[in-house]
C-alpha cells in the first residue's frame, strides 16, 4: 500500500538549535497513530513541519505521492492545535468555529452560506456537541471545546487529521471520550496522528505508537514498543512496565507504580473481565 | 427647536460632525479586530509612529496622507518583522514607535514653524477639517469597509487562529500585509481629526462596549460601528453647548457609555444567575 504521508530524512529547528533530526516516517491510510514523547522533545515542531507551519532544514515531505514545498500545508489535512494556544475569550460561537474550516470550500459570498451552516451542524452532531452550536467557544467545557475543534478539522473533509496534545488538559473521563471518538472516526476511514506525553491513559490505547525524542526512537504496536529500554531512551529516565494480557501499565518508578495500581486497581479488574 | 439646530448653521460644524461620524464608524469596525487580537498597544504605538512620518512628509513637501500612510505601513511591517526574533511584540512596538515619534519631535524642534500643526496632530482638530479632508475620510472609510466585507471570512479566521487558518488555505501573509495597510490607512486618515492621544479611545472603547453586548464577532462589528458613529456625533454636538474641546467631549461620552453598559450587563448577569439559583432551590 502506498503511504498517505511520507517523511524522508527530515530535520528542523529554531535559530541554530536543532529540534529533531533524521526523521523518517510513513503513515498509511486509515492508520491511527500516537506520537509519544516527553514535553519539549519536538512533537509539536514535527506536527508543525508536516503542516507547513515550520520550515524544515533538510528533508522531504510527501503527501499522496506528491512532494510538498517547504512551508506549504498539505491540501487535505485537518489540524487540532494545543488548547493552550487558543484565545478562548475570542467572540465566536462553536458553529462559527466549525464554519471557519469550510474556507477552502467557500463560494463567492464573503459570508458563510446556508450549506456551510448545514455542514457545520452535521459535524457538530457527528462529534456529539450539536446542542452547543450557538454558545460562545469560551463558555464550553474542555471536552466540548476539543470536539468543536475536531469538527472544524473534519469539516474540510480531510484525508488526515493531526492533533497536538488533544488530551493534555482533560480529566480521565474526557480523555476516554475523546479517544473513543477518534477511534470511531478512524473506523470510518480517517487517518489520524495525535501527539501525547501521557503514556498510560492515552498511548497504551492507541494501535500504533511512535516513540519520539528529538527523533524517532521506535515505532510499532504498544505491546511491542513499550519496553523499559525504549521508554528510558524516549523519556530519559528509568521506567517500569507491567503487562497483563494485552494491557500495559507504565510508571516512572516502583513507588509511582504502586500508587497508580492502587488508584487503578478496580478499573483494571473491570477491564480484564 | 431652533436652539437644537443652531450648531448646524455653521458649515464647519456640520462638516466636523460628518467626518467625526465616519472616523468613529471606521475606528469602531477596525477596533473589533484590534481589541480581539489584543493589539491595542500597536494601534496606540502606530498612531505615535505616524507622527514621525507626518512631520517628515511636511518637511519633504509630500502629500500628508501618502507620506504618513507609507510611514505607518512600514512601521507596522517592521514591528511584525522584529516580533518573534527574541523580541516580544510589546518591546518591538516600543522600539519602533518611540524612535519614529522621537524623529518627529527632533524635526519639529529643528523647524520650529509648525508648532500649531504638531498640536493638531497630538490632540486633533475636528472643527478645522477641510472639504478635502471630508472626501479623503469618506473614500478611505468606504474602501476599508469594502475590504472588511470582502475579506470577512479570512480575516476572522486569521484573527482567531493564524496557524490553523494557514492550514485551511487562508493566505495569512497576505492578511498580515492587508491588515497592516488597513491599520495605517485608518490611523493616517483619522489622525488629523482625533489626534494621536485621543485616537486610541475611538478604537478601543466602542469595540469594548460591543464586546460587553455580544459574543459574536459580526454583531460586535455592527455594534461598534454604530456606537463609534453615534458617540462621535453626540459628543461633538454636546461640545458645542458645553463649550469644551470636541475630542475630549467624545472620549468622555464614550467612557460614560462604557460605564453604563458595563453596569447594565453586570446587572443583567446577576439577575440571570439569581433566576437560575432560585430555580435550582
Amino acid at each position: 500500500m502506498e503511504p498517505l504521508l511520507e517523511i524522508k530524512n527530515l530535520a528542523c529547528g529554531y535559530q541554530a538549535q536543532p529540534v529533531f533530526t533524521h526523521v523518517n516516517l510513513k503513515l498509511y491510510p486509515k492508520q491511527l497513530s500516537g506520537l509519544v514523547g516527553p514535553s519539549g522533545c519536538g512533537k509539536t515542531t514535527l506536527i508543525k513541519t508536516i503542516l507547513g507551519l515550520a520550515h524544515p532544514w533538510v528533508g522531504e515531505i510527501w503527501f499522496r505521492g506528491q512532494k510538498l514545498q517547504p512551508g506549504v500545508s498539505p491540501p487535505k489535512v485537518g489540524y487540532v492545535p494545543q488548547v493552550e494556544t487558543v484565545d478562548w475569550s475570542f467572540p465566536v460561537t462553536a458553529e462559527e468555529v466549525v464554519m471557519m474550516g469550510r474556507y477552502r470550500r467557500r463560494n463567492v459570498s464573503p459570508f458563510p452560506s446556508k450549506r456551510d451552516r448545514q455542514v457545520a451542524r452535521e459535524l457538530l452532531y457527528r462529534v456529539g456537541v450539536e446542542d452547543v452550536a450557538h454558545q460562545p467557544i469560551g463558555e464550553l467545557s474542555g471536552g466540548q471545546q476539543q470536539r468543536v475543534f475536531i469538527a472544524r478539522a473534519l469539516v474540510g473533509e480531510p484525508d488526515i487529521v493531526l492533533l497536538d496534545e488533544p488530551t493534555s488538559s482533560s480529566d480521565l473521563r474526557v480523555q476516554h471520550e475523546l479517544l473513543h471518538l477518534l477511534a470511531e472516526l478512524n473506523q470510518q476511514g480517517l487517518t489520524i496522528l495525535l501527539s501525547t506525553h501521557d503514556l498510560n491513559s492515552v498511548a497504551t490505547h492507541l494501535p500504533w505508537v511512535i516513540c519520539f525524542n528529538h527523533g524517532i526512537i521506535a515505532q510499532g504496536e504498544p505491546t511491542e514498543v513499550f519496553t523499559p529500554q525504549t521508554l528510558e531512551q524516549t523519556f530519559g529516565g528509568e521506567m517500569v512496565v507491567i503487562r497483563e494480557g494485552d494491557r500495559i501499565l507504565i510508571a516512572s518508578s516502583l513507588s509511582t507504580l504502586r500508587h497508580r495500581m492502587q488508584d487503578n486497581l478496580p478499573s483494571i479488574l473491570r477491564q480484564t473481565h | 427647536m431652533d436652539l437644537l439646530l443652531r450648531p448646524f448653521q455653521y458649515e464647519f460644524f456640520s462638516r466636523a460632525l460628518l467626518v467625526a461620524m465616519l472616523a468613529g464608524l471606521l475606528c469602531g469596525v477596525m477596533g473589533v479586530y484590534i481589541t480581539t487580537r489584543r493589539m491595542s498597544y500597536i494601534a496606540h504605538g502606530l498612531s505615535h509612529a505616524i507622527l514621525g512620518g507626518a512631520v517628515l512628509s511636511y518637511v519633504l513637501q509630500l502629500n500628508f496622507y501618502i507620506g504618513a500612510g507609507i510611514w505607518g505601513f512600514i512601521s507596522a511591517l517592521v514591528i511584525q518583522f522584529l516580533t518573534g526574533r527574541k523580541i516580544y511584540a510589546d518591546a518591538a512596538i516600543g522600539i519602533v514607535t518611540t524612535a519614529s515619534f522621537a524623529l518627529g519631535i527632533a524635526i519639529i524642534s529643528t523647524y520650529r514653524q509648525f508648532t500649531k500643526s504638531f498640536e493638531a496632530a497630538l490632540f486633533g482638530n475636528v472643527l478645522g477639517v477641510t472639504p478635502n479632508d471630508v472626501w479623503v475620510v469618506t473614500c478611505v472609510t468606504v474602501v476599508l469597509l469594502a475590504l472588511v466585507f470582502i475579506f470577512y471570512r479570512p480575516l476572522l479566521f486569521w484573527s482567531f487562529d493564524r496557524d490553523v487558518a494557514k492550514v485551511h488555505g487562508v493566505p495569512v501573509l497576505a492578511m498580515d500585509i492587508l491588515f497592516a495597510l488597513m491599520l495605517a490607512a485608518m490611523l493616517v486618515t483619522t489622525l488629523q481629526i482625533l489626534g494621536v492621544t485621543l485616537i486610541i479611545s475611538a478604537i478601543i472603547i466602542p469595540a469594548s462596549i460591543a464586546r460587553l453586548l455580544s459574543d459574536r464577532f459580526g454583531m460586535m462589528m455592527i455594534y461598534a460601528a454604530g456606537l463609534g458613529a453615534g458617540i462621535s456625533f453626540v459628543g461633538i454636538y454636546l461640545s458645542y453647548y458645553f463649550d469644551v474641546a470636541s475630542g475630549a467631549s467624545v472620549v468622555l461620552l464614550s467612557t460614560l457609555v462604557f460605564g453604563i453598559v458595563l453596569l447594565w450587563t453586570n446587572f443583567k448577569q446577576r439577575r440571570k444567575r439569581r433566576a437560575v439559583d432560585s430555580h435550582l432551590l
